[in-house]
């Protein structure tokens, strides 16, 4: 799908089980045709990092992750010479000129080869998911600017290496701190919220097709109250096809209370989280004329 | 499907490239940061999606200019001001409008054809709803405005969404068959719900044309306001503003950060650093500390002098309480109680409030605040703790009620924590008169400020990312 339409961006990422929004799907095909890195923002588990996961597995590329985590630095995420290797090739060419072993110890053979460098390196295209940049700090951010705007990596022994082929970068944030301006001007913009019902019930009903429907939208409509309530965590979209798929197991007809108190540990998962949905949207399903609508 | 009002207009006329170099300077106007790379970028993914399908404009323009949620907002705002005013258009030029209702002027016919106007709306509505149609919804509402919402709005947005919703006779639940005794599929609330976000951001967008101005552009400013009145009423406000203060925190401290302290040996990087002695680690290299979270500590007046304040302290504290882990909050009038508890195990703000002020065990004899004290019992409390890492808060009013402010003390806090800022509810005008010992304490503190609204909190957290303190 190298190029083609926003239509037909979705119908591919639908395909793989990736059911995107309209500007979830705009912008992936933004990022394929523009070649712009992608950063995408929004609140833990709606599918952020499930977005790249997609888009490697609708454009058959392979996907090349590189988690990021305080204290991340260079050397753990670009490249990192091979000492051991190096130290190996002085010993073993003992009668070689130093020029020689300097030249040679300083060639691609002895790099190892980090995420980030293996994206940029690899002779086919890949998708580049750096995952959670928000964990990282400013420096590392720094440290991949070059990378989102050129597409290249300049080791100060072998000079730049660019990119053969055009990776699709996708960067994900939980918005626990503000990215700098100078990574956000190299990417485009994309917010991912909590899917709305109808959406929420496709993708449900996707991953859990067994589900009866009535029974799937109710339970949606469950996990939107759960939502809306002020949770330190609501459930994820991950959470509610999880929750789908116990209630298949549980044989349940209807979400009652009783099948709610029973399962609510899947989708509620803090321990003052669990006493204010029980308080708040259990008593809702212990009421019959609350039921449907 | 066709719009009610026939095609939409062509798209991209001669003059686009003009038209949306002057949106760009609008949006900066309104204090987006749009560079000329994202003007390039803009321009470029306009070459590749469609341009007269306005969800697809919209969002390729938003993906390549708005990189924030809040840039996002303006750029809503300020898009449909700039871009697409067809539907209104339209309306005028049908002459849907209210005249003939309650009045009962105008004849019977135009009453009639009114009449099935409205009846064709709502049918209109209800099928984008039950489809889910996003864009003729938006159509919908604004057509629905246009015909009974202008000019006669009460002002207050949320009022006119029930008012049209009203006349529209649309509810929730079960939908009355259609004429030809179909049953209808019943619309839920989320459904409506839409419908109603739709008429709101609509009428929104309406004050915005006639009033000329836009609502506060930034989330923070609009809570330009006095101070909170009721606990709840500017909850949110306070908790978004803290929650830009959680984000600069997180960042800062970081260039502090130096391997020279650091303790254990990283053996590869020694290993590599021996390459240059043929091998033999002459030079050990050592592994870098882990940035370590910032620590807060907030120490926040309750007594009466400061009462109208304290709720907005206390709110402000329940918002830090939501965004740090690793934060101790204290309350004190005469002596100093630790009330991290409470706001960990309690959610609910009314609540937490009650909590304080019952078993808090800060009301002692007096009532009146005992400053130097108050310092003494933190030292002793948490002295171990403090280091350059944390960032102590004070909130309070610095009246001592005559007593011994123990500034030296206070010097001490300031020198073990990394910083300390002090938060003063009342205009830099009073301090230092009366009781108030504000000059005292200033001295050591790396920053005081006055705060009463959430633009003083705004301010504040500015200047402690580094930022210039915006204009009060």
């Amino acid at each position: 799908m190298a190029e083609g339409s926003v239509a037909e961006t979705k119908e591919a990422l639908a395909k793989v089980g990736y059911l995107a929004d309209e500007p979830a799907a705009l912008v992936s095909y933004l990022a394929q045709n523009l070649g712009k890195p992608v950063l995408v923002e929004g609140p833990a588990g709606v599918g952020k990092t499930e977005l790249a996961k997609a888009l490697s597995r609708a454009t058959g590329r392979e996907l090349v992750r590189l988690q990021c985590y305080e204290g991340l630095d260079e050397a753990k995420a670009m490249y990192e010479w091979n000492y051991r290797k190096q130290l190996l090739r002085i010993q073993a060419g003992g009668e070689a000129g130093w020029e020689d072993v300097q030249d040679d110890i300083f060639s691609s053979d002895f790099l190892l080869e980090r995420p980030l460098m293996q994206a940029i390196a690899s002779p086919e295209p890949v998708v580049l998911l750096i995952d959670e940049i928000d964990k990282t700090d400013q420096e590392f951010e720094a440290m991949l600017l070059e990378l989102l705007s050129d597409f290249q990596i300049t080791i100060p022994e072998l000079g730049q290496i660019s990119a053969t082929t055009m990776p699709i970068v996708v960067l994900t944030s939980n918005d626990s701190r503000e990215l700098t301006e100078a990574l956000k001007r190299r990417c485009l913009y994309l917010w991912l919220d909590y899917p709305n019902l109808e959406r929420e019930m496709e993708i449900v009903r996707l991953h859990v097709p067994d589900l009866a429907e009535t029974l799937t939208r109710r339970m949606v409509e469950v996990i939107g109250m759960v939502r809306a309530l002020d949770l330190k965590k609501p459930p994820s979209i991950a959470e509610s096809i999880d929750w789908a798929r116990t209630l298949l197991l549980m044989g349940a007809e209807d979400i009652d209370r009783e099948t709610f108190e029973q399962s609510m540990s899947i989708i509620v998962k803090h321990r003052t989280d669990i006493d204010l949905v029980a308080e708040r949207v259990g008593v809702k399903l212990a009421d019959p004329l609350r039921t449907q609508g | 499907m066709p719009t009610p009002y026939g095609p939409r207009a062509e798209a991209g006329p001669p003059g686009l490239a003009a038209k949306l170099l002057g949106f760009c300077e609008e949006l900066r106007s309104e204090g987006v940061a749009v560079g000329t790379s994202e003007i390039l970028d803009a321009f470029a993914a306009l070459e590749m999606v469609e341009w007269t399908s306005q969800a697809d404009f919209r969002e390729a323009l938003a993906a390549t200019i708005a990189k924030s949620q809040d840039d996002r907002r303006v750029f809503e705002l300020l898009f449909d001001r700039y871009f697409f005013r067809a539907a209104e258009a339209e309306a005028v030029q049908r002459e849907i409008g209210e005249r003939g209702e309650g009045g009962g002027e105008g004849d019977e016919g135009a009453e009639a054809s009114e009449r099935i106007d409205m009846d064709e709306l709502r049918e209109q509505i209800r099928e984008a709803i039950m489809e889910g149609d996003e864009d003729r919804l938006r159509d919908l509402a604004r057509l629905a405005i246009a015909a009974f919402g202008r000019g006669e709005g009460s002002g207050v947005v949320g009022v006119d969404v029930q008012r049209i919703r009203r006349t529209l006779g649309l509810t929730a639940g079960q939908q009355p068959p259609t004429e030809d005794g179909e049953v209808r599929p019943p619309i839920d609330r989320e459904q409506l719900n839409r419908f109603e976000r739709h008429l709101r951001r609509e009428l929104e967008r309406d004050l915005i044309e006639r009033t000329e101005t836009l609502p506060p552009s930034r989330p923070l400013a609009e809570l330009d306001r006095a101070l909170p009145t009721s606990p709840t009423q500017d909850l949110a406000a306070v908790h978004r503003a803290v929650s830009q203060m959680k984000r600069r925190l997180a960042t800062l401290g970081h260039e502090q950060r130096g391997r020279r302290q650091a303790s254990a040996v990283d053996v590869r990087r020694t290993m590599r650093a021996s390459l240059e002695t043929g091998g033999v680690p002459l030079r050990l290299k050592y592994r870098p500390k882990r940035p370590r979270r910032p620590e807060i500590y907030v120490l926040c007046d309750v007594s009466t002098s400061v009462t109208s304040a304290s709720v907005f302290f206390l709110s402000v504290l329940h918002a830090l309480h939501d965004s740090f882990r690793k934060l101790r909050s204290f309350v004190f009038i005469e002596r100093i109680s630790e009330v991290t508890d409470v706001f960990e195990h309690e959610r609910d703000f009314r609540v937490v409030a009650e909590k304080i002020s019952s078993e808090g065990g800060v009301a002692d004899v007096s009532g009146y605040t005992d400053y130097g004290r108050v310092w003494l019992e933190f030292l002793t409390e948490i002295s171990d703790e403090l280091d350059p890492r944390s960032t102590v808060i004070v909130l309070g009013d610095a009246r001592t009620n005559g007593r011994e402010p123990h500034a030296e003390v206070f010097a001490q806090v300031a020198e073990r924590a990394g910083r300390l800022f002090w938060l003063n509810p009342e205009p830099k005008l009073y301090w230092n008169y009366g009781d108030s010992v504000m000059a005292a304490y200033e001295r050591h503190c790396d920053g005081a400020f006055e705060c009463w609204t959430t633009r003083h909190l705004e301010n504040f957290v500015n200047v402690v990312a580094g930022g210039v303190p915006a204009d009060t």
